[in-house]
């Protein structure tokens, strides 16, 4: 019972730190637009209730058409890299891995500058062509990665590291390349940095339609294999000695993984830090249960997101700084204050 | 209870044969030491017998069943196995650590139940760690952790516990815990035991069965004065040694005859 009670409170408690953050992060911008008319006009939106209109057309367009997509967008990004993070973490028994760690964030980099390049615009469910690219570069890497790694009916976690750390070297020395020669290609610089230091770009709820179910059901999905994430802190044979069958699970959680960070790559570019940090610091402040460390992983991943985006649009308004950065300058700061405070040493 | 039979199985992990035509029958409630120098084999003969290693050639079967046909789930509500040590990268509290043994018996989403706590106490209490519940895992000594690595595994509730060396790295007195709780448990409960040991003279003392592996093949295979001789030792282990039945244990006690004084003379 007490682990229970742990559970839904810390759950609510974050619940609720997301549903401020979706508040705070719709109320601020050009132009401030008071919380309670955000509330009255989303309820109203039910067709349940009947506020008197204390706002303006253009506040509601604002909010609909403008924020409230980019800030849902915000945490579903939130929401995936610290999902991933975990996952990945846990899979794979290593500290430093992130969501990027075997090689999404060089292929979604890749494919994004070559959809640059190409003189082709393209419209796919609302999405254009770079995060299109963004995404088939994100997953084709993983599975590249996964086959480079795989010897004899098994993919050890050993090789599965060294392939993306190599795999991923090899596509960072394309990008520069590619760079270097960018005036040749009609590259543009500019936008390849855009997206290499991470910038949410949601530009209609046509896209969320497509991203929030993968993201939101691959959050859900991951939850059922808490379980198995907390035997594979045993090691692979460990796990296999308790019942996970572990190369079935390895491919499940990589293949989700990856699909959670592709969708977040494709309209964010490549944020660093929330899929690293959130995940320690909710380890650090609940423990290592994976039942509990996924979804507050998610919801704690989501809010930061959404308050980084509302920082980075907001300090230098009207420029806008990339929300990667912020993360960064934020969650710095905040993760050694947590590994400072705990006096135990932080196992890993 | 549960039984084991090895038949006829070659293994080997690149090229080369780790072990090579063994057949070994294991009965139910049996307590059997494998025995044998570094690379002999033992420790592929456990990880085959857990089933995630699988034969090169030859079958293995637990109670009659095909290993291979057997879920990873299965073989874990059935077998359970304690290996040298266990490097857990996370914090876990002992009692967490414990409750992985019950993974097999746990369903996707839903908690574990009343009855899975319960075992997980009764686990620790078998082993004597109730007080260690709350510690973390990871802030324990070599013998404390290895006593919940031998919870974990009861917490399974097996009916074969298979040990790969799991005195290893531990003192003498921790060692002798360890061994002396398998076996009260191998007796009081016809819990079927069988362990890789490294040290003779303890496997002479709480082993009713054991066997000499020699370069991957069954050398010897009888009741401790059946198979620790002086010329089987010598044999084996490359190593000169004296055998005699120990006046207090009554079980064989094997010495090492030093080649070179470790005194020096006057």
């Amino acid at each position: 019972m007490k682990r229970r009670n742990k559970m839904i409170l810390v759950l609510s408690l974050l619940g609720v730190c997301l549903i401020a953050a979706l508040f705070l992060g719709s109320a601020f911008g050009a132009v401030s637009i008071p919380m309670s008319d955000i509330g009255k006009m989303t309820l109203n939106k039910t067709a349940i209730f009947d506020f008197p209109t204390t706002w303006t057309a253009a506040e509601e367009t604002i909010i609909f058409q403008i924020r409230m997509p980019r800030v849902i967008g915000g945490a579903l990004v939130g929401m995936a890299l610290a999902t991933a993070g975990v996952l990945f973490q846990g899979l794979l028994r290593n500290p430093m891995a992130d969501p990027y760690i075997i090689g999404t964030s060089a292929g979604a980099a890749l494919g994004a500058t070559i959809a640059m390049m190409l003189p082709i615009s393209l419209a796919f469910l609302g999405f254009g062509l770079v995060p299109v690219a963004a995404f088939i570069g994100a997953v084709g890497t993983v599975f590249l990665v996964y086959n480079l790694a795989r010897v004899g009916g098994k993919t050890p976690i050993i090789s599965m590291l060294l392939a993306g750390v190599v795999v991923s070297a090899l596509m960072a020395s394309i990008m520069a390349l590619l760079i270097t020669i960018s005036d040749r290609l009609h590259l543009s610089l500019q936008s390849v940095y855009s997206y290499l230091l991470g910038h949410i770009s949601v530009t209609g709820w046509e896209q969320l339609a497509v991203i929030a179910p993968l993201v939101v059901g691959g959050a859900i999905f991951a939850r059922f294999f808490a379980f198995h994430l907390n035997a594979l802190s045993l090691g692979e044979e460990g796990a296999a000695y308790v019942g996970v069958n572990v190369e079935r699970d390895k491919i499940v959680i990589l293949v989700l993984g990856s699909l959670l960070t592709a969708a977040a790559v494709s309209i964010s570019g490549l944020i660093g830090f929330v899929g690293l940090v959130v995940p320690h610091a909710m380890r650090l402040s609940f423990g290592p249960d994976h039942r509990l460390l996924l979804p507050a992983a998610a919801l704690g991943g989501g809010a930061f997101v959404i308050i980084a985006d509302l920082i980075a649009r907001t300090v230098m308004a009207p420029a806008e700084i990339p929300v990667g950065v912020i993360t960064a300058i934020i969650g710095a700061p905040f993760f050694l204050y947590l590994l400072r405070r705990t006096r135990k040493e932080y196992a890993f | 209870m549960i039984g084991l039979q090895i038949n006829q199985v070659d293994f080997s992990y690149f090229d080369g044969l780790v072990l090579e035509d063994i057949n070994l029958s294991v009965k139910a409630g049996e307590m059997v030491g494998l025995l044998g120098p570094n690379g002999s084999g033992k420790s592929t003969l456990i990880k085959l017998a857990s089933g995630i290693l699988k034969p090169k050639r030859g079958e293995i079967r637990l109670d009659g069943n095909h290993i291979t046909s057997l879920s990873r789930r299965f073989i874990a509500s059935n077998v359970a196995v304690v290996p040298q040590q266990f490097h857990i990268p996370f914090a876990f509290t002992v009692s967490e650590v414990v409750m992985l043994g019950r993974t097999p018996f746990f369903r996707a989403l839903a908690d574990e139940s009343e009855d899975d706590r319960q075992v997980v106490d009764n686990s620790l209490e078998l082993v004597g760690i109730e007080e260690l519940a709350e510690r973390r895992f990871d802030e324990l000594s070599g013998g404390e952790r290895q006593k919940v690595i031998l919870a974990m595994a009861l917490a399974q509730q097996p009916k074969l516990l298979l040990l790969d060396e799991p005195t290893v790295h531990l003192d003498i007195a921790h060692q002798m815990e360890i061994l002396e709780l398998v076996r009260e448990l191998n007796m009081g409960r016809g819990l079927t035991v069988v362990a890789a040991m490294h040290d003779l003279n303890q496997a002479a003392l709480y082993f009713d069965r054991l066997i000499l592996l020699k370069e991957g093949r069954v050398w010897a295979d009888g009741t401790p004065q059946e198979v620790l001789t002086e010329v089987g030792i010598s044999e084996v282990f490359a190593a000169s040694v004296r055998v005699e039945l120990h006046p207090l244990t009554g079980a064989p006690h094997i010495v090492v005859m030093p080649r070179v004084k470790a005194t020096k003379p006057h």
